[in-house]
């Protein structure tokens, strides 16, 4: 048991989250309620002060799945090289996080992508819009519900022929 | 030839000469998006040399050119640009599709890439491969020059016969059926709530 793990266990109770391990990764499932808490403790209290990655997945159709959404936070501790993974899951019809600019910028680009590709909204950002898709897209192209070829966006633009241009 | 005239001199149709001139000097302007852009590239480098064949001074500004190359896939978001840079080339103007991607979008064919350019803007040459070799796009460059020549004139008359697009029909039916079916149910969706008493 890493130390980390039993810090977190003093600071949220042990029913506060599930650990689980696949290969040398740890990771933490943490309520939305708490996952802001947790992200500042991580960062203040033990020394993770690098969030490596801030990420999504879309549960839908996944075995045994009971929440839609799940957001990944991948945090190391730049001084012992430990790496860590929290996550969280949300659901729609209005799956809304705490923001974690305030703890690191750099989940600034980070939070816009996954809101562009997975409509997941993160409240206290400083300039939620969308970063990769055109202002005007208004699907979330992530979703496992969007299909693959879109719906007709990419054939939606102008013909320009020879006698016009 | 005429005959019985001074050496130096000879006489040929303004047509003819327009096309000469205008062959063997294309100002392409490279629209490079992806591998395809390595590959023509390498076409104006000295081991394939396009300058041999009158097509070695790229400019990047659009108004100084007059062959369009799109070398690589090109998505929604850069489509308008592309068009905008079409419009900004002075006539005459030709382009090339370069490479699978830009002629049929590809290994791709996903929400945010375009099904081919010939969609949106006129094609002239179609050049296959992935990425084509810089000698299938001299090739393309040396077909160009032939259309040119061929069908040319000097006020590009040429091209305002031509008043629909190019290339395949712009929308699959398939997509056609699948953003139709998406607007119904969004409509349905919309009067459902708006019935429900507030």
């Amino acid at each position: 048991m890493s130390t980390t793990e039993e810090r977190l266990k003093e600071r949220f109770g042990a029913a506060g989250f599930q650990t689980s391990h696949f290969r040398d990764n740890v990771r933490f499932d943490i309520s939305s309620e708490n996952i802001q808490s947790a992200l500042a403790f991580a960062k203040n209290d033990c020394g993770f002060d690098f969030l490596a990655e801030l990420t999504a997945a879309d549960l839908l159709e996944y075995p045994d799945a009971r929440n839609r959404f799940r957001v990944i936070y991948v945090l190391v501790n730049t001084a012992t090289g430990e790496r860590i993974i929290l996550r969280t899951h949300v659901d729609l019809p209005d799956p809304t996080l705490p923001s974690a600019v305030p703890l690191w910028k750099g989940a600034n680009w980070m939070e816009r992508e996954v809101f562009d590709m997975f409509g997941i909204r993160f409240s206290g950002h400083p300039n939620l819009k969308r970063i990769l898709m055109p202002e005007e897209f208004v699907a979330f192209p992530l979703r496992k519900d969007y299909p693959l070829r879109g719906r007709g966006e990419r054939h939606n633009f102008p013909v320009i022929t020879r006698a016009e241009s | 030839m005429a005959v019985g005239g001074p050496d130096n001199v000879f006489l040929t149709k303004l047509d003819a000469a327009a096309n000469w001139a205008r062959s063997n000097s294309l100002w392409p302007m490279p629209f490079a998006t992806a591998c395809c852009g390595i590959e023509l590239m390498a076409t104006a480098s000295s081991r394939y040399d396009i300058s041999r064949f009158g097509a070695e001074v790229m400019r990047f500004s659009p108004r100084q050119c007059d062959l369009l190359i799109v070398a690589g896939r090109v998505v929604m978001k850069m489509l308008p640009v592309l068009q905008r840079i079409w419009l900004q080339m002075p006539e005459p103007k030709w382009c090339i599709s370069m490479g699978a991607c830009a002629c049929t979008g590809g290994v791709f064919d996903t929400y945010a890439v375009v099904l081919g350019v010939d969609r949106f803007i006129p094609v002239d040459i179609y050049v296959p491969g992935c990425p084509p070799r810089p000698e299938q796009l001299l090739a393309s460059i040396i077909d160009l020059q032939n259309v040119i020549m061929e069908k040319g004139t000097l006020s590009g008359k040429e091209f305002a016969e031509r008043r629909t697009a190019e290339g395949p029909a712009p929308l699959s039916l398939e997509e056609l059926r699948r953003s139709r079916d998406f607007l119904l149910e969004k409509a349905i969706e919309q009067e459902q709530s708006s019935q429900q008493p507030h």
